[in-house]
């Protein structure tokens, strides 16, 4: 087992509002190996994206990372300002966005702005800066690279776009990159395209990614270890495949319920009841418990983060007897059952 | 691209015309110039041999043929006072706004964008709402009293600048400027950092809000994920993307400015456009108030082209629907 490239330890976002002080990321922690993909699931407001921007130094006032590590290779990036976190930057770690409509300038050609971003790091001419970004594309699976260097966003289809963005966060090699919902926008079928182009580019590169969605169906077909958010804590993580087939967590095990493609027809599809709290008034102890089933008197405490087998841990005073070797379906099964 | 210009230059010439009747109607639906030319003593018959000799008495469709036959042969007419060909009266005071005016929108540009976009980028901090309140006054205190007021504290007080005048002039190409020696330059400072006080207020309100806008967008959010410099990130993603409003505003403004430059002209009597307009509409000299109004026509659709051309410099989106 390799040493983690990136290792996120306690991390504290918050943000200064008139309402308080909203913890929109609370001490979260996690790990990512060389060419490993961990994914990052929550619902809207679970805090997934702050990480993201988190880890790059992307928070803007009036937020700010409170405390904890984001060690990229043993280096503290929390610590970093100014100029040596830009060195780091789309050098060591890069970003993918959400909306491939909206990350690229739509004034600028694809050229132009890849060359910018090659020559952020290296002083290289813009010949050879052309050259690397002619490259990045085509190792993305972009047909004739040289041709897409002239074009002007617009003038490519949404899955190009992202193509191209994921083509400019590879330009430097990064050791990590973070996808916050990259696929989120974009067709079922072209999602697939990208997903399959990713796993083979952290097996070839071995580079890690982040990527941080709300679609479990995604992160089951590409993750290797999953991370699942609530209210800004990491309320479950372990081995994709295990987590799955066995969640640990009654919030994980309600997502998983409610994936409709695992549910059998002419049956009223599950939910997790009610929504996801305000940060500003969250409820005392686990944030889950007033929506949690499994709920109990000691769930007005902070729950212990509980360490299972093959590393997998849960937030949880009552967490869910592990089920071994069931299918997916029978996930739902045991949720349901413990309620 | 081809067919975009043609098709813009022909809506621009049907401007040009329909302009030239409004002008036209409106300047002779204003009282009867023989009365102020002449001499109120003079008899009947001198009367009749002016009005003749001007074709006053003629149908009024007859009269504006004459006149846009005579326009296109370059004739714009004599003024009644001057006894010049209009067109040279218009044009030996051209150089002297033109250069007014260019001056002026010149401060104002390389003042008001470099303010707009630090406004922008730390809106927060105190220099960006001095920016903000300066700009605010820029706009809102009439200029004849801040041009009066550059007046009392410049020449009167401090004695550093004439208060008024053009002072010596250089010919080239064949037009007489100031702009080329350090004494005119003394000269066109004041009138021209008044003209642009209006436009530098407009231009860093414009800019300011591009600027903001443009910041909190993904396309910056990423380029700085990428690790682009501050700097790269405002000089190459910001500044293009706000360039189209500042460019409309540019093009009005300087139409606007070499227009209507007369309050300023007035206030530090600079010899330009704008006085003589004034000074013609006092006499009711028609011929040069129609040329004039029709010079600025001309002017305002030929800036608007040009800027009309920009865009699609500018934004590749506007070149697609252009060329559809």
């Amino acid at each position: 087992m390799t040493e983690a490239v990136l290792r996120v330890k306690d991390l504290q976002t918050q943000f200064q509002t008139r309402a308080g002080v909203l913890k929109a990321v609370d001490g979260v922690s996690f790990e990512v190996r060389r060419g490993r993909i961990l994914g990052l699931v929550g619902e809207s407001g679970s805090g997934k994206s702050v990480t993201g921007y988190s880890i790059l130094g992307l928070i803007e006032p009036p937020g700010k990372i409170a405390g904890g590590e984001v060690l990229l290779n043993g280096k503290d990036l929390t610590r970093l300002k100014g100029e040596a976190m830009r060195k780091v930057r789309g050098a060591q770690i890069a970003m993918v966005f959400q909306d491939p409509m909206m990350t690229l300038n739509p004034v600028l050609k694809i050229g132009t702005q890849m060359i910018a971003a090659v020559r952020a790091h290296d002083r290289v001419s813009r010949k050879a800066a052309r050259a690397r970004a002619r490259d990045a594309l085509a190792k993305v699976g972009i047909p004739s690279p040289d041709e897409r260097l002239e074009a002007y966003p617009h003038q490519l289809s949404g899955g190009m776009r992202q193509r191209v963005a994921i083509a400019i966060a590879l330009l430097h090699n990064p050791a990590v990159i973070i996808a916050d919902e990259p696929t989120t926008a974009l067709d079922v079928s072209i999602q697939g395209q990208i997903l399959a182009e990713v796993r083979r580019l952290a097996d070839e590169t071995g580079t890690a990614f982040v990527w941080v969605t709300h679609d479990l169906a995604v992160v089951s077909s590409l993750a290797d270890d999953i991370c699942v958010m609530y209210a800004g804590r990491v309320v479950e993580s372990g081995p994709a495949a295990d987590v799955i087939a066995s969640p640990r967590h009654p919030y994980t095990a309600g997502l998983l319920a409610s994936v409709p493609a695992e549910h059998e027809l002419g049956t009223k599809l599950p939910q997790v009841p009610g929504s996801t709290p305000s940060l500003a008034n969250l409820p005392p102890g686990c944030a889950f418990a007033p929506r949690c089933a499994k709920a109990g008197p000691a769930c007005t405490t902070t729950p212990p983060v509980q360490h299972f087998e093959d590393g997998r841990t849960a937030l949880c005073h009552y967490p869910i007897e592990p089920v071994s070797c069931q299918p997916l379906s029978s996930t739902s099964t045991a949720y349901r059952s413990a309620s | 691209m081809i067919g975009f210009l043609i098709q813009r230059v022909l809506q621009a010439l049907m401007v040009v015309i329909a302009m030239s009747i409004i002008v036209f109607l409106g300047v002779y639906a204003i009282g009867n110039p023989i009365d102020v030319m002449i001499d109120p003593a003079s008899d009947q018959a001198l009367r009749e041999a002016l009005i003749r000799r001007y074709g006053f008495d003629r149908p009024l469709f007859e009269q504006y043929f004459i006149f846009m036959n005579n326009m296109l042969h370059g004739d714009l007419g004599e003024s009644f006072i001057y006894r010049l060909p209009v067109l040279n009266l218009i044009l030996s005071r051209l150089p002297a706004t033109l250069e007014l005016a260019l001056t002026a929108m010149l401060i104002a540009t390389l003042l008001g964008i470099p303010l707009g976009l630090w406004a922008g980028y730390k809106p927060e901090s105190m220099s960006a709402k001095a920016i903000m309140g300066f700009s605010v006054l820029g706009f809102s205190v009439p200029s004849f009293w801040v041009g009066l007021l550059l007046i009392m504290v410049f020449a009167v007080e401090l004695g550093w600048l004439p208060s008024g005048g053009r002072g010596p002039t250089t010919e080239v190409f064949g037009m007489n400027l100031s702009i080329t020696s350090l004494e005119g330059w003394s000269y066109i400072i004041l009138p021209a950092f008044n003209l642009a006080l209006f436009k530098l207020g407009l231009l860093i309100r414009l800019t300011r809000a591009g600027t903001v806008e443009v910041m909190s967008s993904d396309y910056v959010r990423f380029a700085r994920a990428q690790g682009l410099s501050e700097g790269k990130v405002v000089g190459l993603h910001v500044l293009k993307n706000i360039s189209i409003p500042i460019v409309t505003v540019f093009g009005l403004e300087l139409g606007s400015t070499l227009a209507f430059a007369v309050v300023t002209e007035t206030v530090f009597n600079w010899p330009g456009m704008g006085k003589l307009i004034i000074d013609s509409i006092t006499v009711l000299d028609r011929p040069v108030m129609v040329a004039y109004l029709i010079l600025v026509v001309f002017l305002f659709v030929m800036i608007n082209l040009v800027v009309d051309l920009i865009y699609g410099q500018l934004d590749p989106r506007i070149r697609v629907k252009a060329a559809s």
